[in-house]
């Protein structure tokens, strides 16, 4: 039996945050939590192993900047990734492309 | 753009050929598709994207079946339609019809939702999906279509893509240009990149076409870098060709 990968979405539009934790959730072996805004993705982030964070629409650079290191200081190999597109059409091959990434 | 002595063999070095036959496919039933890059079911990390043309989907959706009510965020949507009447609805309330020989272009920016439907009870409709990577994130949304007029595309490359809203065609938030051609067979001609540090990608959308020394077929996907001009030449009647040339760096 595969591990469960765990993903933490952020974006800031909540029906495209609802959707993309949808996507995440229907694949057997991912399981997705979103965040709206930085603090709440900060609690959530030290209560949980996540290997990979998602980083959607309305995060300003300044909020990914602090975002970024706030994850990389508590877990320095998390995989952090640009989420383009808001829905299905990227979604996957990110993040294979992450976990691929992350094996070799 | 001329009708070019094409003797004189131009040799390509960096390019990569997709041929029709190596894209991916999803036959949903009411839609089928091709992919010339990973998206959706569709993965192939050989296959990720050219600089920031991201995806290039040739879409064919049944009659009266559609993409329902769906998100996007950040990325610059570009649809042409080849056959069909397509209906788009958005979260910006517009409610339009696009036909073959227009473009639409969105900028999801911080957020959108929107379907599109083919329009047609008797015919599939038939159109390209192109997703470039913006140039900035958190942009306002937008849409807007045109219609080109088909005579400017008769052996000439016609613009219908730029990053400048005062330009030819329809606009986005990247230094991308889009031409398409319609030429003859055994017409020449040439195409020069706009910007340095570009690519161009060649998608033949009817016919058989010569690009450098290089062959292409109908579907075949060709893209080229380090270049500053490429020369076209068509190899059967009617052959159309769309050009998009693209950053090819994030």
């Amino acid at each position: 039996m595969m591990e469960t990968t765990n993903i933490l979405y952020i974006g800031k539009h909540l029906e495209i945050l609802a959707t993309v934790v949808r996507l995440i959730n229907s694949n057997n072996n991912w399981n997705g939590v979103g965040a709206m805004n930085d603090e709440v993705a900060k609690e959530i982030f030290q209560k949980r192993d996540f290997s990979i964070v998602l980083l959607g629409s309305g995060i300003q650079r300044e909020s990914e900047t602090n975002l970024c290191s706030f994850f990389k200081i508590r877990k320095p190999n998390i995989i952090i990734v640009q989420h383009y597109g808001g829905g299905s059409g990227l979604l996957k091959s990110e993040i294979l492309l992450a976990l691929e990434c992350n094996r070799n | 753009m001329e009708n070019k002595d094409s003797t004189k063999e131009e040799v390509i070095t960096n390019y990569i050929l997709h041929k029709a036959n190596t894209r991916g496919h999803a036959n949903h039933g009411w839609l089928e598709s091709y992919h010339t890059f990973s998206f959706a079911n569709y993965h192939n990390p050989e296959r990720m994207n050219f600089g920031v043309l991201r995806v290039l989907n040739d879409d064919r959706v049944n009659q009266g079946m559609g993409f329902g009510k769906h998100p996007h965020d950040d990325m610059e949507i570009i649809s042409i339609p080849l056959e069909g009447d397509l209906e788009h609805q958005d979260s910006m309330g517009n409610t339009t019809v696009i036909k073959e020989g227009d473009i639409q272009v969105m900028s999801a920016g911080t957020g959108i939702f929107h379907s599109e439907y083919n329009k047609n009870k008797d015919q599939l409709v038939k159109f390209l999906q192109i997703w470039i990577y913006p140039n900035q994130k958190n942009v306002t949304p937008r849409y807007d279509q045109i219609t080109l007029d088909l005579k400017d595309r008769h052996n000439k490359l016609q613009q219908i893509l730029s990053p400048n809203p005062e330009d030819a065609g329809v606009w986005i938030h990247q230094d991308a240009w889009f031409h398409i051609g319609k030429l003859d067979n055994g017409f020449s001609t040439s195409y020069q990149l706009k910007k340095a540090g570009n690519g161009i990608y060649a998608f033949v959308l009817k016919g058989d076409f010569t690009i450098g020394t290089i062959a292409l077929n109908e579907r075949d996907g060709l893209g080229i870098w380090d270049t500053n001009e490429i020369t076209i030449t068509a190899n059967s009647a009617d052959a159309e060709i769309l050009l998009m040339e693209v950053p090819m760096k994030l």
